[in-house]
């Protein structure tokens, strides 16, 4: 008798919902930044999720992955836009096939689908913020991050190392360079101030002196009083805790043209082509330096190497930085999918949540318990040739910082040729 | 460099900024002092002028320094420019405007605030043409690398203080075109009718002079200093963007009100203020008070002379 109740009811269940029949369907969403300036990087990131999902064939035990690229800029600003990365997320929450919300680039935008995604109790990874007040208490706001939970559960992932660890080190690389007396600036958004303040703090530790820490204002013509007062300070190391989007590239132009030449060096959210475009290489080479929370594609190992062979191979183009990130963030996704014991929002979530020891492109790595990555490689570029140029591997855990070295540039007399 | 030497530096960067403000300030307080509008779709046509410039170093294929054939050069972007953003402006001065000069005045406001929406995607538009120099057209949106035909080489020799090629290149342009116009509204017969025009349309009219023709010359002569404006501003930053326009109207607008809107020296005055002003400001406050500072003075400026610096005293309006 009991065998006849489940199939009487599947059989009810077709009748009801003719749609949702044998080829079910689940789907995952990505909101990053399409319109405007970070177009080539988050281009990179959607392919690299794409590639993701085909390599499972484009099913999950019998699901069919659907996917839909969100764009979270508008034209007028040029960049993310808080309007409709809250609509984003709303769209996201209220689809009830949608089981996976990658996103987003810009940690600011985070801020804002991070509740509105927690409520519907839907995961969300990121392969790209590192405002580190997103999981972690006490390096934020007071209220950070319980804000963005307000269910109490934990539903943001990411897989990128946080600005905390990375403006670490790169005051360590500073140092390293010869840096004495070193000027920040910072964009007065989330991810800058927070990285240029690491970085600040890092520098007191190491006996870097720190000459000030501006912000400055991102849509200036341009920024050459700024550079007057840096030169007649003397600084020996310019930073500046900010994005391209936020005229990274204005600012090498005015240091380069106001006659400062001493290394400039920007965090990871200027560590994409678009960069070298905006302060045109010849202001850049040889002096620039660029931390990144990873490793970028030509230094993959294993299973990133294969990643970024394909990719070309694909494309016909070398992936962005973050595209790796793209494909790390939707491979666990569907890692968790596979492995969920119902094949819903909740099921993926805890599924998540026990990602244990992964073995992904990036390398072997586990969420931590405020859901963050344990990875901890991060490395430093400088650009040659108007080329970004690995110079080394950064942070504690790098086997590579003591062995390799080989591409050494000698820091300030930077002249010499590659 | 010592403590006077940085002053001079500031002074130097400030005037040179100013100067380019002051140009597309004239054209706010010209089209103010004529017609009573402020015409938001200025800035807008600012940009589009770099833009102009921008496809014609690409067409030409200029890229570096050349000694007199970059001078050339540059006098060609400037005259094309000029020709461009006079003539845009004039055209929409017909479309927009005119059909509304006895609407109220809120009316043509509207229509200013559209047409500034106007130009703008036309700007987003032109930036995605597949050309070399918007990097194939890829990313409309994205700030545009000017080729640096003026490096930034000190005039000066090797002493601390710099005045680059650039910094001459826009004293050399702006001052005579101040000049040039401030003769033309005093001298000629066209400045003649021009000054009329602002005092009292209807009377100006009834003496024989034909109004319509006379707004559409200020609207040509205003777009025509944008555009020459244009090319100095794109010459002194590197980069160009479709919202440039914004930006740059906003600061001109402000130069226009403190210096007093409708008046062709206030304008200059203002533009040549607000750059000393923030440059100073960068220097001995912070970079991130310099916009409060700039509206600080604005307010405290019209506190005391509600109609700007140099507003009341000159009856004239352009």
């Amino acid at each position: 008798m009991s065998p006849t109740i489940p199939s009487v009811l599947s059989a009810a269940c077709l009748l009801l919902f003719p749609c949702s029949g044998t080829a079910q369907e689940l789907k995952i969403v990505s909101s990053l930044p399409r319109t405007g300036n970070a177009n080539g990087q988050t281009t990179s990131m959607v392919n690299g999720i794409r590639m993701a999902i085909e390599e499972v064939g484009g099913h999950v035990d019998g699901y069919t992955i659907l996917y839909e690229d969100m764009d979270d800029a508008s034209p007028q600003r040029g960049n993310w836009d808080p309007m409709i990365e809250a609509s984003n997320a709303e769209k996201a929450a209220a689809n009830p096939l949608v089981v996976a919300y990658i996103g987003t680039f810009n940690s600011g935008a985070a801020k804002i689908s991070m509740p509105i995604l927690n409520k519907a109790g839907l995961a969300m990874v990121s392969p790209a913020n590192t405002y580190p007040g997103l999981t972690k208490p006490g390096l934020g706001e007071k209220n950070e991050p319980k804000a963005y939970r307000p269910t109490g559960t934990i539903n943001y992932f990411r897989i990128v190392p946080t600005d905390d660890l990375q403006g670490a080190v790169a005051a360590d690389w500073a140092k390293e360079l010869g840096a004495k007396k070193v000027f920040v600036l910072n964009d007065r958004e989330l991810y800058g101030v927070g990285i240029a303040n690491v970085f600040v703090a890092s520098c007191a530790k190491l006996g870097i002196k720190v000459l000030g820490n501006e912000g400055v204002d991102t849509k200036a013509p341009n920024y050459r009083s700024l550079v007057t007062k840096i030169k007649a300070l003397g600084a020996d190391l310019v930073y500046y805790g900010g994005t391209t989007q936020n005229n990274a590239g204005q600012i090498a132009k005015d240091l380069r043209g106001g006659g400062v030449r001493v290394p400039f060096m920007v965090p990871d959210g200027c560590f994409e082509e678009a960069f070298i475009e905006a302060a045109g290489a010849e202001n850049l080479n040889d002096t620039t330096y660029i931390t990144f929370g990873g490793l970028p594609a030509d230094q993959l190992t294993g299973k990133g190497a294969q990643f970024a062979k394909s990719y070309m191979e694909k494309f016909g183009t070398e992936p962005e930085a973050y595209a790796v990130y793209g494909y790390e963030a939707a491979s666990v996704v569907l890692d968790a999918l596979k492995r969920a014991k119902s094949k819903d929002r909740s099921g993926v979530l805890a599924a998540l949540k026990e990602t244990r020891d992964f073995h992904g492109a990036i390398g072997s790595w586990s969420f931590d318990e405020n859901g963050d990555t344990t990875n901890r490689t991060m490395s430093g570029q400088t650009v040659r040739d108007g080329e970004f140029v690995f110079v080394k591997a950064l942070g504690a855990e790098s086997p590579k910082d003591s062995t390799n070295s080989e591409p050494k540039i000698d820091p300030l007399n930077s002249t010499k040729g590659s | 460099m010592t403590d006077a030497e940085v002053f001079l530096q500031q002074l130097i960067t400030g005037l040179s900024n100013g100067m380019i403000i002051a140009l597309i300030a004239i054209g706010y307080t010209m089209v103010y002092g004529i017609v009573e509008l402020i015409n938001f779709a200025h800035g807008d046509l600012f940009m589009l002028g770099s833009f102009l410039a921008l496809t014609i170093v690409g067409a030409l294929g200029l890229e570096s320094w050349s000694g007199m054939g970059s001078v050339a050069a540059v006098l060609i972007l400037i005259a094309s420019s000029a020709c461009f953003c006079g003539t845009l402006n004039w055209t929409v001065d017909r479309l927009a405007y005119r059909p509304l000069r006895r609407a109220p005045k809120l009316s043509l406001l509207v229509a200013a605030i559209g047409a500034s929406f106007v130009l703008m995607n036309l700007g987003l538009f032109w930036g995605g043409l597949p050309l070399d120099v918007f990097s194939g057209g890829i990313a409309a949106a994205a700030p545009k690398d000017f080729p640096d035909l003026f490096p930034d080489l000190n005039v000066l020799g090797n002493s601390a203080v710099q005045i680059t090629r650039t910094d001459v290149g826009v004293f050399a342009v702006t001052i005579p075109l101040m000049i040039g116009l401030t003769l033309l509204v005093k001298m000629t017969k066209l400045g003649k009718a021009m000054r009329a025009v602002a005092q009292n349309p209807t009377a100006a009219a009834l003496m024989g002079i034909s109004v319509d023709r006379v707004i559409g010359a200020t609207f040509f002569i205003g777009g025509a200093l944008a555009g020459a404006a244009s090319v100095m501003y794109a010459l002194y930053n590197n980069s160009i963007g479709f919202q440039m326009g914004y930006r740059a109207g906003m600061d001109a607008f402000t130069a226009a009100v403190l210096g007093g809107i409708g008046s062709l020296p206030g304008a200059m005055l203002g533009g040549i203020g607000i750059g000393l002003i923030r440059a100073m400001s960068d220097q001995y406050v912070e970079s991130k008070w310099t916009n409060a500072i700039v509206f600080g003075v604005l307010i405290l400026v019209l506190i005391f002379r509600p109609s700007g610096i140099l507003g009341a005293k000159q009856r004239e309006k352009v």
